[in-house]
Protein backbone atom coordinates (compact mmCIF):
# COMPACT_ATOMS: atom_id res chain seq x y z
CA UNK A 1 0.00 0.00 0.00
CA UNK A 2 2.82 2.22 0.66
CA UNK A 3 4.26 1.87 -2.62
CA UNK A 4 0.98 2.92 -4.32
CA UNK A 5 1.43 6.30 -2.40
CA UNK A 6 4.29 7.43 -4.01
CA UNK A 7 4.21 9.66 -7.15
CA UNK A 8 5.68 10.21 -9.76
CA UNK A 9 7.52 12.83 -9.50
CA UNK A 10 9.14 11.92 -6.47
CA UNK A 11 10.32 8.58 -8.57
CA UNK A 12 11.98 10.72 -10.79
CA UNK A 13 13.44 13.25 -7.97
CA UNK A 14 14.96 10.15 -6.82
CA UNK A 15 16.38 8.66 -9.59
CA UNK A 16 17.81 11.77 -10.94
CA UNK A 17 19.82 12.05 -7.54
CA UNK A 18 20.92 8.37 -7.91
CA UNK A 19 21.85 8.99 -10.88
CA UNK A 20 24.16 12.08 -9.69
CA UNK A 21 25.53 10.13 -6.98
CA UNK A 22 26.56 6.83 -9.04
CA UNK A 23 28.31 9.38 -11.21
CA UNK A 24 29.85 11.42 -8.72
CA UNK A 25 31.55 8.34 -6.85
CA UNK A 26 32.83 6.97 -9.71
CA UNK A 27 34.38 10.13 -11.22
CA UNK A 28 36.18 10.27 -8.06
CA UNK A 29 36.90 7.13 -7.61
CA UNK A 30 38.60 7.56 -11.01
CA UNK A 31 40.60 10.25 -9.83
CA UNK A 32 41.34 8.69 -7.06
CA UNK A 33 43.31 6.16 -8.91
CA UNK A 34 45.27 9.33 -10.33
CA UNK A 35 45.46 10.63 -7.22
CA UNK A 36 46.54 8.08 -5.84
CA UNK A 37 49.80 7.71 -8.19
CA UNK A 38 50.48 10.68 -8.41
CA UNK A 39 50.46 11.23 -4.50
CA UNK A 40 52.67 8.26 -4.44
CA UNK A 41 54.88 9.70 -7.13
CA UNK A 42 55.43 12.63 -5.33
CA UNK A 43 56.13 11.08 -2.08
CA UNK A 44 59.11 9.60 -3.38
CA UNK A 45 60.22 12.26 -5.20
CA UNK A 46 59.11 11.04 -9.00
CA UNK A 47 56.83 13.02 -11.15
CA UNK A 48 54.04 10.34 -11.36
CA UNK A 49 52.01 9.92 -13.97
CA UNK A 50 51.94 12.84 -16.57
CA UNK A 51 52.05 11.83 -20.27
CA UNK A 52 48.39 11.34 -20.73
CA UNK A 53 46.89 15.07 -20.93
CA UNK A 54 47.74 18.19 -19.13
CA UNK A 55 49.23 15.90 -15.47
CA UNK A 56 48.64 13.00 -16.68
CA UNK A 57 44.61 13.80 -16.06
CA UNK A 58 43.38 11.48 -18.97
CA UNK A 59 45.36 8.55 -17.01
CA UNK A 60 42.56 6.84 -15.56
CA UNK A 61 40.80 6.63 -19.55
CA UNK A 62 43.23 5.19 -20.59
CA UNK A 63 43.77 2.83 -17.52
CA UNK A 64 39.95 1.91 -18.25
CA UNK A 65 40.51 1.39 -21.78
CA UNK A 66 43.85 -0.82 -21.25
CA UNK A 67 41.34 -3.07 -19.05
CA UNK A 68 38.42 -3.30 -20.98
CA UNK A 69 41.16 -4.48 -24.07
CA UNK A 70 42.63 -6.76 -22.09
CA UNK A 71 42.09 -10.66 -22.47
CA UNK A 72 39.15 -12.35 -20.29
CA UNK A 73 40.27 -15.23 -18.81
CA UNK A 74 38.16 -17.37 -16.70
CA UNK A 75 40.70 -20.81 -15.26
CA UNK A 76 39.22 -23.47 -16.28
CA UNK A 77 38.39 -25.37 -12.79
CA UNK A 78 36.60 -22.14 -11.64
CA UNK A 79 33.08 -22.24 -10.43
CA UNK A 80 32.24 -19.68 -13.42
CA UNK A 81 29.20 -18.25 -11.82
CA UNK A 82 30.77 -17.22 -8.45
CA UNK A 83 33.75 -15.84 -10.34
CA UNK A 84 32.14 -13.72 -12.30
CA UNK A 85 29.55 -13.09 -9.07
CA UNK A 86 32.81 -11.82 -6.98
CA UNK A 87 33.50 -8.40 -8.12
CA UNK A 88 30.30 -7.62 -8.99
CA UNK A 89 29.42 -8.03 -5.83
CA UNK A 90 32.13 -6.14 -4.68
CA UNK A 91 31.01 -2.97 -6.86
CA UNK A 92 27.58 -3.03 -6.26
CA UNK A 93 28.51 -3.47 -2.38
CA UNK A 94 30.79 -0.36 -2.59
CA UNK A 95 28.54 1.83 -4.56
CA UNK A 96 25.15 0.78 -1.75
CA UNK A 97 26.68 2.40 0.98
CA UNK A 98 26.01 5.75 -0.32
CA UNK A 99 22.45 5.98 -0.75
CA UNK A 100 22.27 6.81 3.12
CA UNK A 101 24.81 9.56 3.08
CA UNK A 102 22.96 13.14 3.40
CA UNK A 103 25.07 14.67 0.86
CA UNK A 104 23.82 18.12 1.44
CA UNK A 105 21.09 20.53 3.02
CA UNK A 106 17.81 20.30 1.84
CA UNK A 107 17.62 21.84 -1.48
CA UNK A 108 14.83 24.49 -1.42
CA UNK A 109 12.86 25.83 -3.83
CA UNK A 110 10.90 29.46 -4.05
CA UNK A 111 7.67 27.68 -4.59
CA UNK A 112 8.62 26.06 -1.01
CA UNK A 113 9.04 22.87 -1.80
CA UNK A 114 12.20 21.39 -0.78
CA UNK A 115 14.82 18.39 -2.09
CA UNK A 116 16.57 16.22 0.22
CA UNK A 117 20.01 15.21 -1.30
CA UNK A 118 19.97 11.83 0.49
CA UNK A 119 18.31 8.74 -1.84
CA UNK A 120 16.76 6.99 1.57
CA UNK A 121 16.89 8.43 5.30
CA UNK A 122 16.77 5.74 6.54
CA UNK A 123 15.87 5.70 10.41
CA UNK A 124 19.21 2.60 10.78
CA UNK A 125 21.30 4.23 8.63
CA UNK A 126 24.28 3.65 10.20
CA UNK A 127 22.78 0.07 10.90
CA UNK A 128 22.56 -0.16 7.02
CA UNK A 129 26.05 0.62 6.70
CA UNK A 130 27.24 -1.91 8.95
CA UNK A 131 25.49 -4.71 7.27
CA UNK A 132 26.33 -3.59 3.52
CA UNK A 133 29.82 -3.35 5.01
CA UNK A 134 29.78 -7.23 6.10
CA UNK A 135 27.86 -7.81 2.98
CA UNK A 136 31.11 -6.33 1.15
CA UNK A 137 33.93 -8.78 1.81
CA UNK A 138 31.55 -11.78 0.20
CA UNK A 139 32.61 -10.73 -2.91
CA UNK A 140 36.99 -11.07 -1.93
CA UNK A 141 35.79 -14.07 -0.45
CA UNK A 142 33.24 -15.17 -3.19
CA UNK A 143 35.82 -14.47 -6.00
CA UNK A 144 39.03 -15.86 -4.24
CA UNK A 145 37.10 -19.37 -3.53
CA UNK A 146 36.03 -19.54 -7.14
CA UNK A 147 39.11 -18.96 -8.48
CA UNK A 148 40.00 -22.74 -7.40
CA UNK A 149 44.52 -21.22 -6.78
CA UNK A 150 45.56 -21.52 -3.26
CA UNK A 151 47.08 -18.22 -2.93
CA UNK A 152 43.32 -16.51 -3.60
CA UNK A 153 41.95 -19.10 -1.30
CA UNK A 154 44.95 -17.71 1.46
CA UNK A 155 43.75 -14.38 0.56
CA UNK A 156 39.74 -14.73 0.65
CA UNK A 157 40.49 -16.44 4.56
CA UNK A 158 42.27 -13.61 5.51
CA UNK A 159 39.63 -11.22 4.22
CA UNK A 160 37.45 -12.35 5.74
CA UNK A 161 38.45 -13.19 9.41
CA UNK A 162 40.00 -9.44 9.07
CA UNK A 163 36.94 -7.73 8.23
CA UNK A 164 35.03 -9.96 11.30
CA UNK A 165 37.72 -8.93 13.46
CA UNK A 166 37.59 -5.10 12.49
CA UNK A 167 34.02 -5.16 12.41
CA UNK A 168 33.51 -6.14 16.22
CA UNK A 169 35.69 -2.67 17.01
CA UNK A 170 34.03 -0.91 14.52
CA UNK A 171 30.84 -1.47 15.61
CA UNK A 172 31.64 -0.96 19.32
CA UNK A 173 33.28 2.31 18.36
CA UNK A 174 30.01 3.48 17.31
CA UNK A 175 28.06 2.38 20.04
CA UNK A 176 29.48 4.98 22.05
CA UNK A 177 28.79 7.81 19.09
CA UNK A 178 24.97 6.36 18.59
CA UNK A 179 24.58 6.86 22.72
CA UNK A 180 25.68 10.26 22.87
CA UNK A 181 23.89 11.60 19.19
CA UNK A 182 20.46 9.15 20.71
CA UNK A 183 20.23 8.26 16.76
CA UNK A 184 20.97 5.95 13.91
CA UNK A 185 19.83 8.28 11.13
CA UNK A 186 22.64 10.13 9.23
CA UNK A 187 20.59 12.75 9.00
CA UNK A 188 20.58 13.02 12.30
CA UNK A 189 23.26 13.11 13.60
CA UNK A 190 24.71 15.63 10.64
CA UNK A 191 21.99 17.72 12.23
CA UNK A 192 23.43 18.02 15.68
CA UNK A 193 27.01 18.78 14.40
CA UNK A 194 26.31 22.66 13.29
CA UNK A 195 29.02 25.07 13.33
CA UNK A 196 32.17 23.33 14.98
CA UNK A 197 30.25 21.22 17.48
CA UNK A 198 32.02 17.83 15.68
CA UNK A 199 31.76 14.64 17.13
CA UNK A 200 35.22 13.93 16.81
CA UNK A 201 35.87 16.40 19.67
CA UNK A 202 33.18 14.75 21.65
CA UNK A 203 34.37 11.31 20.94
CA UNK A 204 37.90 11.41 19.78
CA UNK A 205 39.04 7.64 20.64
CA UNK A 206 35.75 6.24 18.90
CA UNK A 207 36.86 8.26 15.67
CA UNK A 208 40.90 6.96 16.17
CA UNK A 209 39.38 3.21 16.48
CA UNK A 210 36.60 3.77 13.46
CA UNK A 211 39.56 5.11 11.23
CA UNK A 212 41.68 2.40 11.74
CA UNK A 213 39.18 -0.05 11.26
CA UNK A 214 37.96 1.54 8.32
CA UNK A 215 41.64 0.74 7.08
CA UNK A 216 41.09 -2.61 8.09
CA UNK A 217 37.50 -3.07 6.20
CA UNK A 218 38.68 -1.28 3.12
CA UNK A 219 41.68 -3.81 2.53
CA UNK A 220 44.21 -0.72 2.47
CA UNK A 221 47.48 -0.13 3.35
CA UNK A 222 48.39 -1.09 6.26
CA UNK A 223 46.27 -3.68 6.39
CA UNK A 224 45.65 -4.99 3.13
CA UNK A 225 46.73 -8.39 4.04
CA UNK A 226 44.46 -9.82 1.47
CA UNK A 227 46.38 -8.55 -1.14
CA UNK A 228 49.64 -9.07 -0.34
CA UNK A 229 51.68 -8.66 -3.75
CA UNK A 230 54.88 -10.45 -1.90
CA UNK A 231 53.39 -13.40 -0.96
CA UNK A 232 49.82 -14.08 -2.37
CA UNK A 233 50.37 -12.64 -5.76
CA UNK A 234 48.15 -10.01 -5.70
CA UNK A 235 45.46 -12.69 -3.54
CA UNK A 236 41.95 -12.54 -4.33
CA UNK A 237 42.52 -10.92 -7.87
CA UNK A 238 45.56 -13.40 -8.71
CA UNK A 239 43.35 -15.29 -11.46
CA UNK A 240 41.19 -12.30 -12.29
CA UNK A 241 42.08 -10.20 -15.59
CA UNK A 242 40.31 -6.91 -17.72
CA UNK A 243 37.74 -5.28 -16.48
CA UNK A 244 36.81 -8.07 -13.61
CA UNK A 245 40.41 -7.13 -12.34
CA UNK A 246 39.58 -3.34 -13.21
CA UNK A 247 35.91 -3.55 -11.19
CA UNK A 248 37.86 -5.65 -8.00
CA UNK A 249 40.69 -2.41 -8.13
CA UNK A 250 38.37 0.74 -8.74
CA UNK A 251 35.00 -0.84 -6.08
CA UNK A 252 37.95 -0.27 -3.78
CA UNK A 253 38.84 3.45 -4.95
CA UNK A 254 34.58 3.70 -4.63
CA UNK A 255 34.13 2.46 -1.07
CA UNK A 256 37.65 4.50 -0.13
CA UNK A 257 35.36 7.60 -1.31
CA UNK A 258 32.02 6.35 0.52
CA UNK A 259 34.09 5.22 3.41
CA UNK A 260 35.79 9.15 3.67
CA UNK A 261 31.90 10.44 2.98
CA UNK A 262 30.83 8.17 6.19
CA UNK A 263 33.39 10.01 8.43
CA UNK A 264 32.97 13.08 7.56
CA UNK A 265 29.56 12.68 7.98
CA UNK A 266 29.85 10.84 11.83
CA UNK A 267 32.61 12.73 13.13
CA UNK A 268 33.58 15.82 11.01
CA UNK A 269 30.01 17.30 10.77
CA UNK A 270 29.41 16.02 7.16
CA UNK A 271 28.00 19.31 5.47
CA UNK A 272 28.62 22.12 8.14
CA UNK A 273 31.06 24.18 8.46
CA UNK A 274 31.63 27.18 10.96
CA UNK A 275 30.13 30.45 9.34
CA UNK A 276 28.63 28.40 6.67
CA UNK A 277 25.03 28.48 8.04
CA UNK A 278 25.40 32.78 8.32
CA UNK A 279 26.00 32.06 4.32
CA UNK A 280 22.43 31.10 3.77
CA UNK A 281 20.32 33.82 3.65
CA UNK A 282 21.97 35.50 0.97
CA UNK A 283 22.06 33.39 -1.79
CA UNK A 284 19.34 31.18 -3.29
CA UNK A 285 18.41 27.30 -1.56
CA UNK A 286 20.16 25.38 -4.35
CA UNK A 287 23.42 27.33 -3.98
CA UNK A 288 24.13 26.70 -0.40
CA UNK A 289 22.69 23.25 -0.90
CA UNK A 290 25.39 22.58 -3.73
CA UNK A 291 28.13 24.70 -0.94
CA UNK A 292 27.16 22.27 1.42
CA UNK A 293 27.78 19.14 -0.96
CA UNK A 294 31.17 20.91 -1.94
CA UNK A 295 31.68 21.43 1.85
CA UNK A 296 31.23 17.43 2.43
CA UNK A 297 33.13 16.50 -0.78
CA UNK A 298 36.06 18.43 0.35
CA UNK A 299 35.97 17.12 3.60
CA UNK A 300 35.91 13.64 2.07
CA UNK A 301 38.82 14.47 -0.38
CA UNK A 302 41.13 15.26 2.56
CA UNK A 303 40.35 11.62 3.82
CA UNK A 304 40.73 10.05 0.55
CA UNK A 305 44.14 11.97 0.89
CA UNK A 306 44.95 10.51 4.22
CA UNK A 307 44.35 7.05 3.35
CA UNK A 308 46.44 7.56 0.15
CA UNK A 309 49.23 9.42 3.14
CA UNK A 310 48.80 6.70 5.16
CA UNK A 311 49.82 3.90 2.11
CA UNK A 312 52.39 4.96 1.10
CA UNK A 313 53.90 5.67 4.58
CA UNK A 314 53.47 2.54 6.88
CA UNK A 315 55.02 -0.61 5.56
CA UNK A 316 52.03 -3.91 5.77
CA UNK A 317 51.29 -5.35 9.02
CA UNK A 318 51.90 -8.83 9.64
CA UNK A 319 48.90 -11.18 10.19
CA UNK A 320 49.38 -11.83 13.80
CA UNK A 321 50.55 -8.27 14.84
CA UNK A 322 47.08 -7.51 12.89
CA UNK A 323 45.17 -10.00 14.75
CA UNK A 324 46.83 -8.60 17.63
CA UNK A 325 46.09 -4.87 16.64
CA UNK A 326 42.22 -6.11 16.68
CA UNK A 327 41.34 -8.14 19.37
CA UNK A 328 43.95 -7.35 22.18
CA UNK A 329 43.73 -3.09 21.57
CA UNK A 330 41.27 -2.27 19.87
CA UNK A 331 38.49 -4.40 21.14
CA UNK A 332 39.09 -3.67 24.52
CA UNK A 333 39.99 0.01 24.16
CA UNK A 334 36.33 0.20 22.00
CA UNK A 335 34.40 -1.73 25.02
CA UNK A 336 36.35 1.02 27.24
CA UNK A 337 35.53 3.68 25.63
CA UNK A 338 31.50 2.69 25.40
CA UNK A 339 31.59 2.21 29.37
CA UNK A 340 33.11 5.50 29.97
CA UNK A 341 30.73 7.52 27.77
CA UNK A 342 27.36 5.08 29.08
CA UNK A 343 28.71 5.95 32.49
CA UNK A 344 29.32 10.16 31.52
CA UNK A 345 25.62 10.18 29.63
CA UNK A 346 24.46 8.71 33.12
CA UNK A 347 26.13 10.83 35.58
CA UNK A 348 24.75 13.84 32.97
CA UNK A 349 20.88 13.05 32.88
CA UNK A 350 20.78 12.65 36.81
CA UNK B 1 76.68 -9.67 20.23
CA UNK B 2 77.57 -6.45 18.23
CA UNK B 3 79.58 -7.07 15.18
CA UNK B 4 82.53 -4.07 14.77
CA UNK B 5 83.17 -4.82 11.12
CA UNK B 6 82.61 -1.54 10.03
CA UNK B 7 81.76 1.87 12.49
CA UNK B 8 78.25 1.87 10.48
CA UNK B 9 77.20 -1.40 11.85
CA UNK B 10 74.79 -0.86 15.14
CA UNK B 11 73.71 -3.72 16.88
CA UNK B 12 69.95 -4.44 16.58
CA UNK B 13 68.18 -3.25 19.67
CA UNK B 14 66.05 -6.26 20.59
CA UNK B 15 64.00 -4.58 23.94
CA UNK B 16 60.49 -4.81 24.36
CA UNK B 17 58.50 -2.18 22.93
CA UNK B 18 57.10 0.75 25.73
CA UNK B 19 53.85 1.56 25.97
CA UNK B 20 54.64 5.02 23.95
CA UNK B 21 55.84 2.25 20.96
CA UNK B 22 53.29 0.21 21.16
CA UNK B 23 50.54 2.84 20.35
CA UNK B 24 52.27 3.07 17.17
CA UNK B 25 50.38 6.33 16.76
CA UNK B 26 53.48 8.68 17.58
CA UNK B 27 55.85 6.68 15.09
CA UNK B 28 53.28 7.18 12.61
CA UNK B 29 53.01 10.76 12.89
CA UNK B 30 56.76 11.04 12.47
CA UNK B 31 56.00 8.69 9.49
CA UNK B 32 54.32 11.16 8.14
CA UNK B 33 56.04 14.26 8.18
CA UNK B 34 58.85 12.19 6.72
CA UNK B 35 56.72 11.36 4.05
CA UNK B 36 54.85 14.36 3.76
CA UNK B 37 58.06 16.13 3.53
CA UNK B 38 59.34 14.68 0.81
CA UNK B 39 56.38 16.55 -1.15
CA UNK B 40 58.05 19.77 -0.77
CA UNK B 41 61.79 17.97 -2.39
CA UNK B 42 62.90 18.48 -5.36
CA UNK B 43 61.80 15.79 -7.97
CA UNK B 44 64.69 13.15 -8.69
CA UNK B 45 63.37 12.10 -11.94
CA UNK B 46 63.31 14.25 -15.24
CA UNK B 47 60.86 14.30 -18.24
CA UNK B 48 62.65 12.31 -19.72
CA UNK B 49 62.15 12.93 -23.55
CA UNK B 50 61.79 16.10 -23.81
CA UNK B 51 64.56 17.01 -21.09
CA UNK B 52 67.96 14.93 -20.95
CA UNK B 53 70.47 14.58 -18.36
CA UNK B 54 74.09 15.71 -19.42
CA UNK B 55 76.21 12.52 -19.75
CA UNK B 56 79.91 13.34 -17.96
CA UNK B 57 82.51 14.28 -20.15
CA UNK B 58 84.18 10.99 -19.97
CA UNK B 59 81.27 8.93 -20.37
CA UNK B 60 81.88 5.97 -22.85
CA UNK B 61 78.80 5.54 -25.26
CA UNK B 62 79.54 4.23 -29.04
CA UNK B 63 82.34 3.90 -31.29
CA UNK B 64 82.82 5.81 -34.45
CA UNK B 65 85.79 5.15 -36.82
CA UNK B 66 87.49 8.44 -37.49
CA UNK B 67 88.72 9.79 -40.73
CA UNK B 68 91.56 11.83 -41.29
CA UNK B 69 91.82 15.61 -42.96
CA UNK B 70 91.37 14.47 -46.04
CA UNK B 71 88.41 12.44 -45.40
CA UNK B 72 90.36 9.02 -45.55
CA UNK B 73 89.75 6.49 -43.18
CA UNK B 74 92.36 5.98 -40.69
CA UNK B 75 91.95 2.34 -39.53
CA UNK B 76 94.50 -0.30 -41.22
CA UNK B 77 93.20 -3.05 -39.89
CA UNK B 78 96.29 -3.38 -38.02
CA UNK B 79 93.59 -5.71 -35.09
CA UNK B 80 94.74 -4.58 -31.73
CA UNK B 81 91.47 -3.16 -31.02
CA UNK B 82 90.17 -6.34 -31.22
CA UNK B 83 93.08 -7.78 -29.57
CA UNK B 84 92.93 -5.72 -26.33
CA UNK B 85 88.77 -5.86 -26.85
CA UNK B 86 88.15 -8.09 -23.59
CA UNK B 87 84.64 -8.88 -24.48
CA UNK B 88 86.15 -10.25 -27.73
CA UNK B 89 83.21 -7.88 -29.44
CA UNK B 90 85.17 -7.06 -32.62
CA UNK B 91 86.07 -8.36 -35.91
CA UNK B 92 87.94 -7.46 -38.86
CA UNK B 93 88.92 -8.46 -42.54
CA UNK B 94 92.33 -6.36 -43.38
CA UNK B 95 93.04 -6.11 -47.39
CA UNK B 96 95.16 -4.11 -49.41
CA UNK B 97 94.79 -0.93 -51.02
CA UNK B 98 94.95 -0.70 -54.59
CA UNK B 99 96.63 2.29 -56.85
CA UNK B 100 92.95 4.39 -57.23
CA UNK B 101 91.77 3.79 -53.38
CA UNK B 102 94.52 6.04 -52.55
CA UNK B 103 91.60 8.89 -52.05
CA UNK B 104 89.81 6.50 -49.99
CA UNK B 105 92.35 4.91 -47.25
CA UNK B 106 95.41 6.56 -45.24
CA UNK B 107 97.24 3.56 -45.65
CA UNK B 108 98.22 0.88 -47.80
CA UNK B 109 96.39 -1.80 -45.56
CA UNK B 110 92.78 -1.04 -44.40
CA UNK B 111 89.78 -2.46 -43.04
CA UNK B 112 87.65 -4.29 -45.59
CA UNK B 113 84.63 -5.45 -43.04
CA UNK B 114 84.80 -3.78 -39.48
CA UNK B 115 82.01 -5.43 -37.18
CA UNK B 116 80.86 -4.05 -33.25
CA UNK B 117 79.10 -6.27 -31.76
CA UNK B 118 77.24 -3.75 -29.30
CA UNK B 119 75.63 -6.45 -27.36
CA UNK B 120 79.10 -8.06 -26.53
CA UNK B 121 81.12 -4.53 -26.13
CA UNK B 122 80.81 -3.60 -22.51
CA UNK B 123 81.88 0.24 -23.63
CA UNK B 124 84.92 -0.26 -21.59
CA UNK B 125 87.07 2.35 -24.00
CA UNK B 126 90.51 -0.28 -24.10
CA UNK B 127 89.90 -0.20 -28.13
CA UNK B 128 90.33 3.57 -28.01
CA UNK B 129 93.52 3.18 -26.01
CA UNK B 130 95.13 0.87 -28.18
CA UNK B 131 94.69 1.92 -31.36
CA UNK B 132 97.83 3.80 -32.52
CA UNK B 133 95.81 5.43 -35.69
CA UNK B 134 93.56 7.16 -34.03
CA UNK B 135 90.50 5.56 -35.89
CA UNK B 136 88.41 4.71 -32.91
CA UNK B 137 86.43 6.55 -30.53
CA UNK B 138 84.38 5.93 -28.48
CA UNK B 139 81.29 8.77 -28.02
CA UNK B 140 78.74 10.20 -26.08
CA UNK B 141 75.21 8.45 -27.73
CA UNK B 142 74.18 4.80 -26.26
CA UNK B 143 73.31 1.96 -28.65
CA UNK B 144 69.61 2.14 -29.37
CA UNK B 145 66.81 -0.34 -29.03
CA UNK B 146 66.45 -2.90 -31.45
CA UNK B 147 63.92 -5.65 -32.69
CA UNK B 148 66.68 -8.51 -33.35
CA UNK B 149 70.25 -9.52 -32.13
CA UNK B 150 71.34 -8.78 -35.63
CA UNK B 151 70.50 -4.98 -35.20
CA UNK B 152 72.94 -4.84 -32.86
CA UNK B 153 76.07 -5.71 -35.06
CA UNK B 154 77.50 -3.00 -35.88
CA UNK B 155 79.14 -2.86 -39.65
CA UNK B 156 81.78 -0.64 -40.65
CA UNK B 157 78.93 1.76 -42.48
CA UNK B 158 77.54 2.34 -39.21
CA UNK B 159 80.56 3.19 -37.34
CA UNK B 160 82.07 5.51 -39.90
CA UNK B 161 81.73 9.24 -39.54
CA UNK B 162 79.86 10.71 -43.07
CA UNK B 163 82.40 12.45 -45.52
CA UNK B 164 82.17 15.94 -44.44
CA UNK B 165 81.25 17.48 -47.78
Amino acid sequence: MLILSVSLSFIIQKLILIACIFGGSLGVALYSTWAERKVAAVMQDRRGPNRAGPFGLFQPLADGVKMFMKEEIIPMFSSKFLFILGPCLSMIVALMTSAVVPWGPDMKFRDGSSVPLQVADVNVGILFIFGVLSVGVYGIMLGSWASNNKYSLLSGLRAASQAISYELALGISIIAMVMMTGSLSLREIVDQQTGLNWNVFKQPIAFLIFLVCSFAELNRAPFDLAECESELIGGFHTEYSSMKLGFYLFSEYISMFVTSAIISTLFFGGYHLPGLDSLAPHMPGWAFSLLGVGVLLGKSICFILFFMFIRWTIPRFRYDQLMNLGWKSLIPLALVNMLITGAVILLKSH
Amino acid sequence: MAYTISNRAKPVDRKPMTFAEKLYLPAIAKGLTITLGHIFKKKATINYPEVQREFSSTFRGLHILNRDEEGRERCTACGLCALSCPAEAITMEAAERTKDEEHLYREEKYAASYEINMLRCIFCGLCEEACPKDAIYLTQTFAPANYDRKGFIYKKEDLLIPQKN
